[in-house]
């Protein structure tokens, strides 16, 4: 693995899969089984554990909201944060996964979360209110201080970084 | 008849339906994206048997062939019995084929794009079967008579085409080497340092096909049909240097055995064809040449269009720095957690630099300070610059008054390669310190070093060309007047045999053997032999530069640690850093000395293959094992095209020397493929004389028509011309478009900032008029002040106090001052004054100090 494909075959994803939980996925995916792996074993994989938003990754995808992964919701997620994946599509997820409380805005207490999660706490809380009474004033566009959907979309598709850094390569 | 499942009903259909029956028997190919078994009119059969089946499974393995036998057997005695009666239904009316076209049309773009709608992957497979299944059934429908069992076809050929098309994607995108090593690389340290891997790997990539060309097309057909070692003069060691042609300092210089081989262009023989082929050689060789710069050109200008598409416009940088900062800083490719400790450090620092800068007001700077000190630096470089130049032209100059020494030390034959690569190495650093004194931004700070760093190796580059040139044209003069002496020779000749032969003896002198022949010299050789020792000592500098400034510092810093004074790995010398601009500059001007030096020395290109694959494995290790993540993680994504750009400038630069040669200078008498004739591309008129039809020949010579090229090159300049203006019109119109939205951003804030000004002329007003008062609500919480809280300024207090989106909702629905309830409050003192002035000055800008009043 590590390579560009865009389509894998079954044995590739599956193994990754069931290599987090052996006992738990079985082999034989013909009668497509409802098998969900729990958050605690994906952020493990080397992909996500030093990812500071992995539980929050793993919640966006996983059907029930709590991070349990079937394998459909793990290809989905892999599928989403790949290379060749639209800039839409990350668009749309990176929101999901920066709205901590899942009220479809981001509110303020959202971007603070976020920066607490990028800064391991480093900042003194008069600086945190600072940056982020200023991300807020930059993106917000509709004046409601929180920022939705489009005005998201908007201040993202700027960012000259923005789909090479959310990127995840498996 | 049978219905099945869940198609759609409806007499048009059952007619369709009715009338598919026939067709089915061509069967369906592939169906393009499921993964696992695939044939054809087995899957078919299974999803007919699976209607009842529950939905969501996905791999597509073939299950159930019991019961799909059996559907299969019905069908066809299905087939039987209604076969006749279809006929009957055939006809479809134009309407209804539109419309279904447009169903199947709707249903192929679902497929196409279902991958990139952000559904939950059960609704994707479903959707995906429903639709493939669509497209199946009625597809094959929509030719019409006879046509029909052709249009299946068609259509099931095409989808085997994009089956094998993806299989064969699949099967290129695995054979990309050295994926795993470089994802390593990249989760320890980043992209941007793995971005010079890509790039290595690239050119390594693109090196292999020049590669493959050169020795494909010119260096086996010699080797396999030309004449061996030692037939012809051209061909043999001269008889003075056969005693030390095998020693190994003489072929380290690539003299001896190594300047008569395949390697270099003296070995290559004049014969217009060689061997049973009839293979052109010298024709050939030429255009091998020139097509090793097509082909560069044509690689790198792609991949700077893919990379400028994916780049994407620039944006105002300091538009959304916090946001940015915020959302798109952390690189999720990192894995390994010394590297993030580095990303978590920089992302802090960085955040706080922003701070920095936005807290504190425009620094007093001396600007007559800064300027002299810019000039200043600019000076001194300036003058390294010229001594580095001076340096180079010196030692060249020597090196030629060296050539016609025998007894020369290693150093002394070295000498020029040697100051060179120091230059190389020394002058980057003082540069960087020296520019300190201009206190730039540091992003500028490093386009100007790399600027400079250009500029140096290339004018060590031309001097090194110019000195070069000296050499040939001594060469060339040396030539004519050995031309002169062999000719007298060969007369004398003559002469003995003439009155050998009238004295009647009968007795010819033996044949002279090709090393006792007088040679001229070979300019084409021993420029190769120049390139080839320059491109050598420079992989022996960079290999030496790792294993020293690397590895052993890395040694020296973790085992003397223990036994120093101060903590060596923290202080002063501590690991290494991973120099991406030193390296890819390097990589750069490497490349183009290789095609400077490839039209010489065919072997060249060979040399640069092994060099590159050597290097990749080598500098992996070496970044893995000595070396440390940066400081600041260094963003990769801007600084692509900027060195793509620079290789393409370096090619442009590569190629005007070997053109000059081609064009004016004369080839050598004796030695190359192109010997005897008066100019290189004698060859390509030869060609067309003799081997092409009469009628190219003739094309050819109106093509080469001034009355045509100077119409042709009108045209392309006027093309350009065309293109850039358009180019202009569509960035103008950029600029429009962004100046709308930050109009219409600006607006929207600034609607609420009128708003705050009216509140204060309505509150000046409502001062003559108490009874409408308009009491703004005391602040209770700090949260509220950035709050539109004085935006709705025709509502009553009352109301006011409810709750921030109320308020904006009433404002935006209601400016009616009466809308609401009676006057609840007497009218009381005015709330803190601030806050109407707080207002506007949070609304407006983007909190750039202090409001504006």
């Amino acid at each position: 693995m590590g390579n560009k494909q865009t389509t894998f075959t079954d044995e590739q994803l599956h193994g990754r899969y069931r290599e987090l939980a052996p006992h738990l996925v079985p082999l034989d995916y013909t009668n497509n089984p409802d098998i969900r792996v729990p958050p605690t074993l994906i952020v493990t994989m080397p992909e996500f554990k030093e990812n500071p938003f992995r539980d929050r990754i793993v919640e966006t995808f996983s059907e029930d909201g709590n991070g349990n992964l079937s394998f459909n919701d793990f290809v989905d997620m892999f599928s989403a944060l790949c290379e060749t994946s639209p800039r839409e599509l990350k668009t749309i997820y990176a929101f999901k996964i920066y709205d901590f409380n899942r009220d479809n805005f981001i509110c303020k207490e959202d971007l603070k979360k976020t920066l607490n999660k990028l800064t391991k706490g480093e900042l003194t809380p008069e600086e945190v209110t600072l940056v982020c009474n200023k991300s807020m004033e930059e993106a917000d566009l509709d004046g409601d201080s929180k920022l939705s959907f489009s005005d998201f979309e908007n201040m993202v598709s700027k960012a000259p970084d923005f789909l090479s850094n959310f990127h995840v390569r498996i | 008849m049978k219905r099945q499942g869940d198609q759609p009903t409806g007499r048009e259909e059952a007619k369709l339906r009715r009338a598919m029956k026939r067709t089915a028997m061509w069967g369906r190919g592939g169906r393009g994206r499921r993964e696992g078994a695939r044939k054809g009119g087995k899957r078919r059969r299974t999803l007919r048997a699976r209607r009842g089946m529950p939905k969501g499974m996905t791999k597509g393995r073939t299950r159930g062939k019991t019961r799909g036998r059996t559907t299969t057997r019905t069908r066809r005695r299905r087939k039987r019995t209604t076969g006749k009666k279809s006929d009957k239904e055939e006809s479809l009316s134009e309407g209804e084929m539109a419309q279904l076209l447009e169903e199947v049309e709707e249903k192929k773009k679902l497929i196409a794009t279902i991958r990139n709608k952000p559904w939950r992957m059960k609704r994707r497979l479903l959707d995906l079967k429903e639709a493939q299944e669509f497209v199946d059934k009625f597809e094959g429908a929509l030719g019409k008579g006879k046509g029909r069992k052709w249009f299946a076809y068609k259509v099931m050929m095409k989808k085997k085409w994009i089956k094998f098309q993806r299989d064969f994607e699949n099967f290129r995108t695995a054979c990309i080497p050295w994926e795993r090593k470089i994802k390593d690389v990249e989760s320890h340290f980043g992209s941007s340092v793995a971005s010079y891997f890509i790039f290595l790997r690239w050119m390594y990539g693109m090196n292999l096909v020049l590669f493959g060309f050169t020795f494909g097309l010119v260096v086996i057909p010699e080797v396999l049909m030309g004449l061996p070692y030692g037939s012809i003069p051209r061909k043999t060691v001269p008889r003075a240097e056969q005693d030390t042609a095998q020693d190994y300092s003489v072929l380290m210089d690539f003299n001896g055995y190594c300047k008569y081989s395949v390697l270099f262009y003296g070995y290559y023989n004049d014969q217009r064809t060689i061997g049973l082929l009839k293979f052109r050689l010298p024709l050939s060789y030429l255009m091998v040449g020139i097509g090793t710069f097509g082909y560069s050109l044509m690689v790198v200008i792609r991949t700077m269009a893919k990379n400028a598409d994916v780049g994407g416009g620039d944006g105002d940088e300091s538009e959304f720095t916090f946001a940015w900062k915020m959302f798109t800083s952390w690189d999720y490719l990192i894995g390994n957690s010394e590297t993030a400790d580095n990303k978590y450090a920089s992302i802090t620092t960085s955040f706080k630099e922003s701070i920095v800068d936005e807290q504190e007001n425009q620094k007093d700077e001396n600007i007559h300070l800064r300027r002299f000190l810019r000039v200043l630096a600019n000076f001194f470089i300036t003058c390294s610059l010229g001594g580095s130049g001076y340096l180079i032209y010196f030692v060249v100059k020597r090196s030629q008054e060296f050539a016609n020494r025998t007894d020369l030390s290693w150093y002394e034959k070295n000498e020029l390669e040697i100051i060179m690569s120091l230059l190389g190495l020394v002058c980057p650093p003082l540069f960087e310190t020296i520019a300190e004194l201009e206190d730039y931004h540091p992003r500028i700070a490093l386009k100007w070093q790399l600027g400079r760093i250009f500029a140096l190796f290339l004018g060590n580059l031309y001097t090194f060309l110019f000195a070069l040139f000296d050499e040939v044209n001594t060469k060339v003069q040396q030539q004519k007047e050995i031309i002169t002496r062999v000719f007298i020779w060969a007369m004398k000749e003559y002469y003995a045999n003439y009155t050998l032969l009238l004295n009647g003896t009968g007795a010819t002198p033996p044949p002279m053997s090709p090393a006792d022949v007088i040679r001229g010299p070979c300019w084409e050789t021993a420029v190769g032999i120049e390139f080839v020792k320059l491109t050598v000592s420079d992989i022996q500098v960079s290999y030496l530069t790792i294993l020293i400034g690397d590895f052993a510092r890395a040694v020296i810093v973790r085992f003397l640690n223990y036994c120093w004074c101060w903590d060596l790995e923290a202080g002063f010398p501590s690991y290494g850093e991973f120099d991406i601009s030193g390296n890819v500059l390097g990589l750069v001007f490497n490349q183009g000395m290789i095609w400077m030096g490839a039209f010489y020395a065919p072997g060249l290109v060979g040399i640069n293959v092994l060099r590159l694959l050597s290097s990749m494995y080598y500098q992996c290790w070496a970044v893995m094992a000595t070396n440390v993540p940066h400081e600041r993680v260094f963003k990769a994504s801007k600084s692509n095209n900027f060195y793509m750009g620079l290789l393409l400038l370096i090619l442009f630069l590569s190629l005007l020397p070997v053109v000059y040669t081609i064009m004016t200078l004369p080839p050598s008498f004796d030695c190359g493929p192109f010997s005897g004739k008066a100019k290189m591309f004698d060859v390509i008129m030869e060609t067309i004389d003799l081997d092409l039809p009469a009628f190219l020949g003739t094309l050819f010579s109106y093509a080469a028509n001034p009355g045509l090229i100077i119409p042709a090159v009108l045209l392309m300049v006027l093309a350009i011309y065309y293109l850039n203006s358009v180019s202009e019109a569509y960035q103008n119109a950029n600029m429009e478009l962004k100046k709308k939205m930050q109009m219409a951003r600006d607006e929207e804030k600034n609607r609420r900032n009128n708003t705050d000004s009216t509140n204060q002329v309505m509150k000046d007003l409502e001062d003559l008029l108490p009874n409408r008062s308009l009491q703004p609500p005391p602040p209770p919480q700090p949260e509220k002040k950035p709050q539109p809280e004085s935006k709705p300024t025709k509502t009553k207090p009352g109301t006011a106090s409810k709750g921030v989106n109320l308020e904006r909702d009433v404002a935006l629905a209601s400016p009616n001052p009466n809308g609401r309830g009676p006057v609840s409050r007497p009218p009381g003192p005015r709330g803190p004054a601030p806050m109407p002035g707080d207002g506007p000055g949070r609304g407006r800008g983007r909190g750039r100090g202090a409001p504006p009043r």
